[in-house]
């Protein structure tokens, strides 16, 4: 097991640079560190301005997001000694298709905007249960719980093409999260989503590369998400093409019998 | 003397504060970006098997003109299937047919989550019954064309 | 609206016909195209394809095998030029090419087929 690691790290100051360099440090390769480790302990002993974003260390907080040789990872989830093999070069850089603002940190803006687009949130036009709360069968819960388990790190916007060649595609985790509320049985906006949604840059740009279910770290399958709503759009479509729709009614029908039912 | 946090603030009469922008690195996608990866080349590949579905077509309108010709225009139609060119295309034509049908029905289970008494359906149990459908249109059509 | 629902249609038309390429395509371009020139099968005789190709199902689903897969293809391409090479600029154009190309060849396979036996 060899001693120490090189990291090729991507470096970019706004004020001096107009395109960002790479700077290598060796640093020593215990068995249990990540590439977080690697980067703190450059940060703390060889190199005060490199600057990151993390936080939990654990993989739940999605901050510290980037691109370790080549592939969308969570640098917190990510061990150095996998890479040791490779002679022992490991290059780290922000991650693809977003703006950089300085070394590994990259601009979120836009993905922020278009998350806030899906309206992540539950939409109800009739009034909370007066008394208890709602309830749901775990086959109700399992119908979105996979989708819940996004923690907006945005590998999924890194690895997928589309995001690159077209800014305005809405993207995988923002259409998963939309998923998320469309197919929670206590939620009624599936009406609303369907704009952003329904549109040629939200699912329809999408061309199923998969690589986005690839990089999610938590297993959300965003690809699904998205497959599944264009069928459920196909279909939506065909209905009001063979019946005209009657005001009211929404896209997903099924969640009708289950709203309002509380304690 | 009023301080207005807005970028018109250079504009107006009173002096404002001009938001500070640092210049964001913004990296062009290269037209290259599908060779960057293995994973990225494949599914180019997946999508060029559509050209070869539809060269497929074109070659079986050949033939359906061919066969409204007569005998001999079909038999012509017959004799350039026989040459090394028609023979190349129509194999890398099957090859990307193929192709199609594989990354095609193991991509369905992803797009049609069946459930059974709550519990999902495992993805290839999704699949197989697509391959089975394969397998018996298949024997139909190479019985009808035998007998 | 007008524009989403003519995704979800085309993106319909894209679905179905991977499908049946899928399912039709491979047996056919084997028998015909590769077998029977590489002497591997006795290929029918003209009479008896003509004689098959007078049933209507026979019609029905040499127009399905060759129509479906023709939008299939129109779809996947016209995103396969937006993302492969970039060319998002000539949109129209590339929307007519693909569609119309596919339009066309529908419209001679139904001639075709119409016309025989």
């Amino acid at each position: 097991m060899p001693d120490t690691v090189l990291l090729e790290i991507a470096r970019y100051s706004p004020e001096q640079d107009m395109e960002p360099t790479f700077e290598s440090y060796r640093v020593p390769c215990p068995k249990e560190w990540v590439v977080l480790d690697a980067l703190n302990h450059i940060k703390d002993k060889v190199d005060g301005t490199l600057t990151y974003r993390w936080s939990c260390r654990m993989g739940i907080c999605g901050s510290c997001g980037m691109m370790v040789n080549g592939e969308p990872k969570l640098a917190c989830a990510t061990f150095l000694s996998s890479y040791a093999k490779n002679g022992n070069k490991v290059r780290v850089e922000p991650l693809r298709y977003f703006p950089v603002m300085r070394d590994l940190v990259t601009e979120l803006g836009g993905f922020l905007d278009k998350l806030a687009s899906v309206k992540p949130w539950l939409i109800r036009h009739d009034d909370s249960p007066t008394s208890g709360e709602f309830l749901q069968t775990p086959e109700q819960l399992e119908n979105f719980r996979q989708y819940s388990m996004c923690i907006n790190c945005t590998l999924c916007y890194s690895a997928c093409p589309v995001v690159g060649l077209d800014p305005e595609f809405v993207g995988p985790a923002a259409i998963a999260l939309a998923q998320r509320y469309n197919k929670d049985s206590r939620d009624q906006g599936a009406e609303e989503r369907m704009a952003i949604l329904a549109h040629p840059e939200g699912i329809w740009g999408c061309t199923f590369v998969g690589e986005c279910t690839q990089a999610c770290p938590k297993h959300v399958d965003p690809a699904g998400a998205i497959q599944q709503y264009k069928l459920s759009a196909a279909l939506d479509w065909l209905k009001s093409f063979i019946m005209p729709r009657r005001r009211g009614e929404g896209i997903h029908d099924d969640n009708i019998g289950n709203q309002g039912r509380t304690a | 003397m009023t301080i207005s946090a807005t970028k018109e603030g250079l504009h107006s009469s009173t002096p404002a504060y001009t938001e500070f922008h640092p210049r964001w690195y913004r990296p062009r996608v290269s037209v290259y970006w599908w060779l960057g990866q293995w994973r990225y080349l494949k599914f180019i590949l997946r999508e060029i098997s559509s050209v070869f579905v539809a060269i497929f077509v074109v070659v079986t309108l050949f033939q359906l003109r061919g066969l409204l010709g007569g005998p001999e225009a079909y038999y012509r139609f017959q004799a350039w299937l026989r040459t090394p060119g028609a023979i190349a295309i129509n194999l890398i034509s099957f090859l990307f047919v193929l192709f199609h049908a594989v990354t095609w029905f193991n991509l369905t289970p992803h797009a049609m989550t069946v459930r059974v008494g709550g519990n999902r359906v495992p993805d290839f149990m999704v699949a197989a019954p697509n391959y089975l459908a394969w397998l018996v249109v298949s024997a139909a059509v190479a019985w009808l064309v035998w007998r | 609206m007008e524009r989403t629902s003519n995704e979800a249609f085309l993106w319909s038309l894209f679905s179905g016909g991977g499908v049946i390429a899928a399912l039709f395509i491979p047996i056919y371009l084997f028998l015909f195209f590769l077998a029977a020139p590489l002497g591997l099968m006795t290929p029918p005789t003209y009479e008896r394809m003509v004689a098959l190709i007078g049933m209507p199902l026979v019609k029905v689903y040499i127009f399905l095998m060759c129509a479906l897969p023709l939008f299939h293809w129109a779809h996947r391409f016209r995103y396969t030029l937006y993302d492969g090479l970039q060319v998002k600029h000539l949109n129209e154009f590339i929307f007519t090419f693909c569609y119309g190309g596919a339009v066309v060849g529908t419209v001679l396979v139904a001639i075709l087929l119409w016309r025989i036996g």
